[in-house]
């Protein structure tokens, strides 16, 4: 469980998350949706301890993450940040083989090389997986990283989002991926969202955030309905079920294609 | 089929091309070509007293040795910390504040009463003035968790603009006899390498060199950048405090020993060129090969150069402005890359 307690950051006086508190169970697809510039990426830094926050705390299978060696941690809990880029040149493969890190510190055995064969499996990264990361698509890279998260193989992980640079396949298979390991495995997956359709079919839970506060926070079917949606982004928006999915549609200028 | 073919056609170059990609065959090539160099630099052209010419070349090739392993290990790893391959250790001043301090001496002390002065205890306040202004400049590092190494590069800058500011200032109003002692003080010299310091250098190199090898492991980690190192368990603040303390310690050692080998500029080219030729050359990222392919690079470069330079075409001094000349060509290729990606 992720024990979130009157967590406030701010930048300059400028407060971007604001006394939020929440629980986060083990089991499960946590979604985390919100314009942007809500707070969720800073939420996601400082539930990680990417970020000191300024009050609160949060703390992960009752270890505060601010005190907790770092290397208890990275058994733990992982996370995955929207940008990342690395100036030296690895191969997927390597990149993949850090996740074990937390573990193997750096002597990889014959189990995390089992590990590592099957996050580049789940991933469908084998045919790439001698390639080098600066020689691969945004979405190739993507995978790769999210891969070496699996393979870090902890109880809690956070993923900003992931799908930035996935097309439409590759998104929903990520998605399932997630889904399973959350269900199967009793992991807590956390993931921040754009896609808002995306984050009522795969979630289980879905906090709703707004300039550094929680809007809402429940189960799919109760966050995703037009009052809370239109209320989070501040567009009027409905949501509909079309084929037992969830999809939503929002007002578009007179004349548009659509109207 | 035609591809089996061509292949089967030249086995040699296929096989050399595969095995030009195991660390182990790239790092033993390049020992082989650091021994063959060492030799011929021992014993190249020597005439007359063979006692006296070993033991004036060997204390010369162990400074370069030492130098030369030292500017560019803690460059890798410099560029490892910083997270891109163009920035080194001197744009943090290093070299400006060297030259400063030769200058203060000379203009404050006079050459008469410097050269009465013990030269152990000049070496050691020079590493002492470097060593401090370097952990003075790590308290910055931390001010934002996200911009701090930003912030340390740029305040790196300005301190080397106001050293260089200050010195030549002091340079224009100095005696102009004293002036051209102090030119003299200035340009790296393996010759006049005093015995005593040397023997002080190289334990101190040595020893830090091991303390980062026993953390090359988490170097490989630190190439993933911050977060992604906070993640995957390493204790960030500490480790990279701890290096930069370990580096900028080679650093200036290596400085005070023979004075900076790059001019006065803030950018070292050779600690440029030899990292880059290294990241080119071995194969693999780990800190493990590179660090070693690095140093013999570098030992290759300086020693091969003034073999070449001083005893095949009698060019006495001219290794730094060579090495200067093609590091900085590199750096502005580099830079022109970069704008256009
Ligand atoms: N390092 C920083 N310095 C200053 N402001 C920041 C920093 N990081 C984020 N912010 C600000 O905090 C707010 C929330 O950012 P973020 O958490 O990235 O939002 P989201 O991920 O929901 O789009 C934004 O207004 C952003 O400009
Ligand atoms: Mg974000």
């Amino acid at each position: 469980m992720i024990e979130i307690e009157g967590l406030t950051k701010a930048y300059d006086g400028h407060v971007v998350v604001d006394g939020v508190s929440l629980t986060i169970p083990r089991g499960g697809l946590t979604g985390i949706i919100g314009p942007n510039g809500a707070g969720k990426s800073t939420l996601l830094g400082l539930i990680a301890r990417l970020l000191a926050a300024d009050r609160g705390t949060v703390a992960v299978d009752g270890l505060n993450v601010a005190t907790t060696p770092g290397e208890e941690l990275s058994r733990r809990l992982s996370v995955l940040k929207q940008d990342n880029s690395i100036a030296a040149r690895l191969t997927v493969r390597d990149l993949v083989a850090f996740g074990r890190y937390p573990h193997s510190r750096g002597r990889l055995g014959e189990a995390d090389q089992a590990m590592i064969g099957r996050a580049l499996s789940y991933l469908g990264l084998e045919p790439i997986a001698d390639r080098f990361l600066d020689e691969l698509s945004g979405g190739q890279r993507q995978r790769a990283y999210v891969a070496m998260v699996l393979a870090q193989d902890t109880d809690y992980m956070l993923f900003d989002e992931p799908l930035a640079s996935l097309d439409i396949r590759h998104a929903v298979s990520m998605m399932h991926l997630l889904r399973d390991a959350s269900r199967r495995f009793g992991k807590a997956v956390v993931v921040v969202l754009h896609d808002i359709d995306i984050a009522g079919n795969f979630s289980d839970r879905i906090i709703g955030m707004k300039d550094g506060r929680v809007v809402c926070h429940g189960s799919a079917g109760e966050v995703m309905t037009g009052a809370n949606l239109t209320a989070i982004y501040d567009i009027p928006i409905s949501a509909h079920r079309l084929d037992g999915q969830f999809v939503t549609t929002y007002a578009l200028p007179e004349g548009a294609a659509g109207a | 089929m035609p591809h089996d073919h061509a292949l089967s056609a030249v086995p040699s170059r296929f096989g050399l091309k595969a095995a030009l990609r195991r660390p182990a065959v790239v790092l033993s090539l390049l020992a082989l070509a650091v021994l063959v160099v060492a030799v011929a630099f021992m014993t190249v052209g020597v005439k007359g007293n063979w006692e006296f010419a070993l033991a004036f070349r060997g204390r010369k090739l162990l400074a370069i040795c030492v130098v030369a392993s030292a500017i560019a290990i803690s460059t890798v790893i410099f560029q490892t910390i910083a997270g891109n391959r163009i920035l080194t250790p001197s744009i943090m001043g290093f070299d400006a504040l060297y030259a400063l301090l030769q200058t203060s001496f000379v203009f404050f002390l006079g050459s008469a009463r410097l050269a009465s002065v013990d030269s152990r205890l000049l070496f050691a306040v020079e590493t002492a003035a470097m060593l401090a202004f370097s952990l003075a400049l790590y308290r910055w590092l931390f001010l934002g968790a996200r911009r701090g190494l930003q912030v340390l590069l740029l305040v790196g800058v300005v301190f080397g603009l106001l050293f260089r500011g200050t010195m030549v200032l002091l340079q224009r109003i100095i005696d102009p006899n004293e002036f051209v002692v102090l030119q003299d003080r200035l340009f790296a010299s393996f010759n006049g390498v005093a015995p005593d310091l040397l023997g002080i250098a190289t334990l101190v190199i040595v020893a830090v060199s091991l303390v980062l090898w026993r953390l090359r492991g988490r170097l490989d980690v630190l190439l993933l950048g911050r977060d992604q190192a906070i993640n995957l368990g390493l204790d960030y603040r500490r480790t990279v405090s701890l290096i930069l303390i370990l580096v900028s310690l080679q650093v200036c050692v290596a400085t005070a020993l023979v004075g900076p080998l790059n001019g006065f500029e803030p950018v070292s080219f050779f600690g440029l060129l030899v990292a880059n030729v290294a990241y080119l050359l071995v194969p693999g990222f780990r800190h493990a090969h590179v660090l070693v392919g690095a140093a013999l690079i570098g030992i290759l470069l300086l020693a091969g150069g003034q073999l070449v330079l001083e005893q095949m075409l009698g060019f006495g001094s001219a290794v730094g402005i060579v090495t200067e000349f093609v590091g900085g060509i590199l750096f502005i290729v580099m830079l022109l890359r970069g704008m256009a990606r």
